[in-house]
């Protein structure tokens, strides 16, 4: 199972646990994963179906511009990113 | 650095632009000229924060020469959305905001309305014609000014994020974030020696020699087509059409050659304002930035409040680190402290990290990105408690950070893991310099050291190469060349196809001429644009194989292709012999390569600077410089070299001198570059480079960019040696001879 | 609209005649009058070097010149340096020693540098420094560029040797 790390805002929606498992094969069906597992997360990172502006993912430590469809192994690392001025957390 | 591997990279032609840039040929936005060009001026607001109550433009409309006039009323009512700058999103109403005002003016150089007219001077004459009713209000300036209760507020309806959550709470703070590993508390009562400092910089600008500039035409057909210097031709095309809620494909932008950006020419500003004003006239507009309107109107990088706080052992290994920083986003939201927060702490191993950013609006002009934006802020900050830590445990400073220095797997606080990186052999590499072990060789002197990162990133480029018949090949893609890159991406097409670089002909081209290719910026054009190139280069390599097969009646499998040469069997042939031979076995070659890669490489950087302080007059003289920085690979050492003097060079300036001068209303006392005071000729020795070659597992030839982390040390690394020279530990940026006076002095007392 | 000016001079060598306004600078004659555009504009008030030419044997920064003042004057520009097809030593040395980066400084960089070099042909890194000390360059931390003048003022020696 991927681990999924919390970031820190948004710790108090799993018990305060700074990373948990989470299964999926798309970052979208990690999500959802974590959403079962601890509901309301799902909403502070996606809206209408897509990340939130301000709000990047990294999978396996590399910030992908797929978002949402970017592919997970069962070894996988996922972090959330808020990035300022939105979009790639890799800014310039 | 050895170039025993590669024919081509690693060399050091003549850069293919050198010629037209030593006579003056080359074509920089504002030298263009066409027929029955206008020439457009923005009037900005006087005031930091004002109400705007009314506009009337009547006078300036019957003004001799003058064609047209313009003011935010004259964009069309696209609803409210989330655009692309280029480096992140943004909603439509702040970027439409900043390019000419709406209800309010926030900064003192916020454009109001624009005239179009014969002559520039008949612009500008006509411009202050126009009449503005202000209701002037309060203005903030410094992030703790605006983050207190009761401040003066800038957005009405601007409501402080928490990663995604919205806490409802109207305040000049745009976002709060936070991250965390380990346990901070545990971290602290474990260390044995903890120093808490907090730090001040001020706002400064990036500095391009080139002011800003655009011309644009509205044309008959409804294309709106714009010439301008930028970092970034399709974020200008995507953000006008946007703007002009015209479709994308109705904007055509030739990014011309480019008096340098930093960063500070990836937002847009003229361009939809020079589009508008063609559409009212039917002419070209040409708009052109006074110096002044480049300081007061575009986007100088955040001043800064922050707190930093390290905890080690006595023998020299941290413990815990905590940062708070508040970065000043200028009048709409988007500091760039999530970098800043990203490479605080970036070149050690912590176990325990608590990191606070927040984003605070303040009435000055829009912030943009300068080189490693927000990294350098944080580092002065760190790099100095780091010295006082190395001081009270007896440590070499050096020695300090090898022992806490970040590896292949070390974890940041922001979450991802480190793959291979190279800040052990950068702090190596200045230990073993000459450098280090010199006498400084007079009193009032000192020697400092700082090191510093900066995560450099991918995104997509595109690059289309197409084979001529005498062996070279015209290479064709659209990242912005600001110093030298048209070169470093033709040789890594060299190198693949296995001619010389100069038998490759770059060009950067427009909007309409290549597939979409991201900004000139985050040190990823010799990245990315290369790796374009070379998959395009490979792309080549793969049809020409399958044309010498042709001719030598075999399998294209059994060709290969060595230093140019394409063997099979006993048959060979050198890439200029088989080039004459594309027209009879099919007709043209054209590779192509479309790339939007990961495995960006971080670059870790270090200096080693002596300086001398005057005790009476506070003055720094920087004796010597070194600047060490690990780029992966550098596929032209001289202009590697170059961009890590160019960096160090501008983190000088930033150290000793430059800074917006502010009144107390909110105005830029020092709008001129006589006393915007950047380094000159007279202000800086030679400055010395180590280039260091961890190559980037994730790049075909190892690359991982350079652009950007040099500049994030000097500030660092001269407070350092401020410190030995003068004794006195300097906290606020710039450190300029009244500010080392003052410190001094209250020493004494 | 004040009635424009006839002025004759000399520029690059060559006799030439333009008209302008009594306001406008000699860098805005030279690039929107004349279009001469290697020469370039900075800041506009004499700081940053990038518009600088010769006026006679004067080192000036256009932008502080008027247009009128040019009457009768013999006025180098970039567009002048190069002999023909043939790179003068200074702009060979800046391209062999990657000199430049965005470039937009260099055309003021290698008319002051020539001026120099004309008037000291063995200058000393200190020498070259003061001399260029109102060129202002962003992007190379004039390393490169004080190399490169130096090794233009070499190729002069043993080309004269």
């Amino acid at each position: 199972m991927a681990i999924v790390f919390i970031p820190t805002l948004l710790r108090p929606l799993t018990g305060g646990r700074g990373s948990v498992e989470a299964e999926g094969a798309t970052v979208r069906q990690v999500i959802e994963s974590l959403e079962m597992a601890w509901p309301g997360i799902r909403e502070r990172l996606m809206e209408n179906d897509r990340l939130r502006p301000n709000i990047s993912v990294a999978v396996d430590g590399e910030v992908t511009p797929m978002g949402l469809l970017e592919a997970v192994s069962p070894s996988s690392e996922v972090h959330f990113i808020a990035a300022i001025k939105g979009g790639s957390a890799a800014v310039l | 650095m050895s170039t025993e591997q590669y024919t081509v990279v690693g060399t050091r032609p003549v850069r293919h632009d050198g010629v037209d840039k030593v006579t003056g040929r080359a074509q920089y936005g504002a030298d263009l000229q066409m027929a029955g060009l206008l020439y457009g001026y923005v009037l900005r607001s006087p005031h930091a924060h004002a109400r705007i109550k009314r506009i009337d433009t009547s006078k300036a409309e019957k003004f001799p020469g003058v064609k047209a006039v313009i003011t935010a009323a004259d964009f069309p009512p696209t609803p409210e959305r989330m655009v692309d700058l280029g480096e992140g999103d943004t909603p439509l109403s702040y970027a439409r905001g900043n390019v000419l005002a709406g209800a309010k003016a926030l900064y003192r150089g916020h454009a109001i309305a624009a005239v179009a007219a014969t002559s520039i001077h008949v612009a500008e004459e006509a411009a202050s014609l126009i009449e503005v009713d202000y209701e002037v209000l309060p203005a903030v300036l410094t992030a703790p000014e605006a983050m207190q209760d009761g401040a003066s507020i800038l957005h009405e309806d601007l409501r402080t994020k928490e990663f995604g959550e919205q806490t409802g709470r109207v305040s000049n703070v745009s976002e709060h974030f936070r991250h965390t590993m380990g346990d901070i508390a545990a971290g602290f009562a474990e260390a044995e020696v903890i120093i808490e400092r907090e730090f001040n910089t001020a706002t400064v600008h990036q500095g391009y020699i080139e002011p800003h500039n655009a011309t644009a035409l509205w044309n008959n057909d409804g294309r709106v087509l714009v010439w301008c210097s930028t970092q970034g031709a399709f974020v200008v095309r995507d953000v006008t059409a946007c703007l002009l809620d015209v479709p994308v494909s109705h904007v055509r932008v030739t990014p011309m050659e480019i008096g340098g950006g930093f960063g500070g020419k990836i937002p847009v500003y003229i361009e939809p304002v020079a589009a508008l004003l063609s559409k009212k006239t039917g002419k070209p507009v040409k708009i052109v930035m006074s110096r002044k309107d480049v300081f007061e109107g575009t986007g100088p990088t955040p001043g800064s409040y922050m707190k930093v706080k390290v905890g080690a052992r006595k023998d020299g290994r941290i413990t815990a680190a905590q940062a708070y920083l508040a970065y000043e986003a200028g009048a709409y939201p988007g500091a760039m402290v999530g970098p800043g927060a990203m490479c605080v702490f970036a070149a050690y191993d912590i176990a325990n990290v608590v990191i606070d950013g927040f984003d605070v609006v303040v009435n000055k002009p829009s912030t943009a990105a300068y080189r490693a934006p927000g990294a350098t802020n944080a580092a002065f900050a760190t790099e100095t408690v780091l010295d006082e830590i190395a001081e009270k445990l007896g440590i070499d400073p050096l020695d300090l950070r090898l022992k806490n220095a970040a590896k292949e797997g070390t974890r940041r606080a922001d979450g991802p893991k480190y793959r291979r990186v190279g800040c052990v052999e950068v702090l190596e590499a200045m230990k073993n310099h000459p450098h280090y072990s010199a006498p400084l060789g007079g009193p009032n002197r000192g020697r400092g050291v700082a090191i510093g990162f900066w995560f450099n990133v991918g995104l997509p480029s595109s690059c289309n190469i197409s084979v001529t018949a005498d062996g070279t090949v015209n290479l064709v893609e659209g990242s912005t060349d600001i110093g030298g890159t048209r070169t470093s991406i033709a040789m890594q097409a060299a190198e693949v196809l296995g001619i010389p670089a100069e038998a490759v002909r770059p060009t950067v081209v427009d909007t309409d001429s290549i597939g979409f290719t991201a900004v000139t910026g985050g040190s990823r054009t010799t990245f990315a644009t290369g790796w374009a190139a070379y998959e395009a280069a490979q792309d080549v390599v793969r049809q020409m194989k399958e044309r010498a097969a042709k001719l030598w009646e075999t399998d294209a499998a059994s060709v290969t292709l060595e230093r140019g040469v394409f063997r099979s069997g006993e048959k060979s042939m050198t890439f200029a012999e088989l080039a004459s031979k594309i027209d009879q076995t099919g007709g043209p070659v054209v590779g192509r390569g479309a790339v939007n890669p990961k495995g960006a490489g971080g670059s870790f950087s270090g200096n080693i600077v002596d300086v001398e302080v005057d005790p009476e007059t506070g003055k720094v003289t920087i004796l010597r410089f070194t600047a060490v920085q690990d780029v992966g690979k550098a596929i032209h050492p001289s202009y590697v070299e170059g961009q890590m003097q160019g960096g160090s060079a501008q983190g000088i300036g930033w150290a000793l001198n430059e800074e917006y001068y502010m009144s107390r209303d909110g105005s830029m006392m020092n709008s001129s570059l006589l006393d915007y005071r950047m380094p000159t000729a007279l202000d800086l020795p030679m400055i010395d480079t180590v280039i260091v070659e961890v190559p980037n597992p994730g790049h075909p030839f190892g690359v991982r960019g350079v652009g950007e982390a040099n500049i994030v040390p000097p500030p660092g690394a001269i407070a350092n040696a401020i410190y030995r020279a003068a004794g006195v530990r300097m906290r606020r940026l710039p450190m300029n001879p009244p500010a080392i006076m003052e410190a001094i002095w209250s020493q004494r007392d | 609209m004040p009635a424009k000016v006839r002025v004759q001079t000399t520029i690059n060598g060559e006799q030439t005649e333009f008209l302008c306004e009594p306001r406008q600078s000699l860098l805005e004659c030279l690039r929107d009058v004349l279009g001469l555009t290697g020469t370039k504009e900075g800041c506009n008030d004499g700081n940053c070097g990038a518009c600088t030419v010769m006026l006679d044997d004067r080192v000036v920064t256009s932008c502080l010149v008027l247009g009128v003042e040019a009457e009768g004057a013999q006025i180098t520009t970039i567009e002048g340096i190069a002999k023909g097809n043939e790179l003068d030593p200074l702009q060979r040395s800046f391209l062999e020693n990657a000199a430049l980066q965005c470039g937009i400084c260099t055309p003021g960089f290698i008319v002051a540098a020539k001026a120099l070099l004309d008037h000291e042909p063995n200058p000393t890194e200190d020498q070259i420094r003061l001399w260029l000390a109102n060129n202002l360059c962003r992007c190379t931390g004039y390393d490169k560029i004080i190399h490169a003048v130096q090794q233009a003022a070499a190729y002069s020696r043993e080309a004269r040797a």
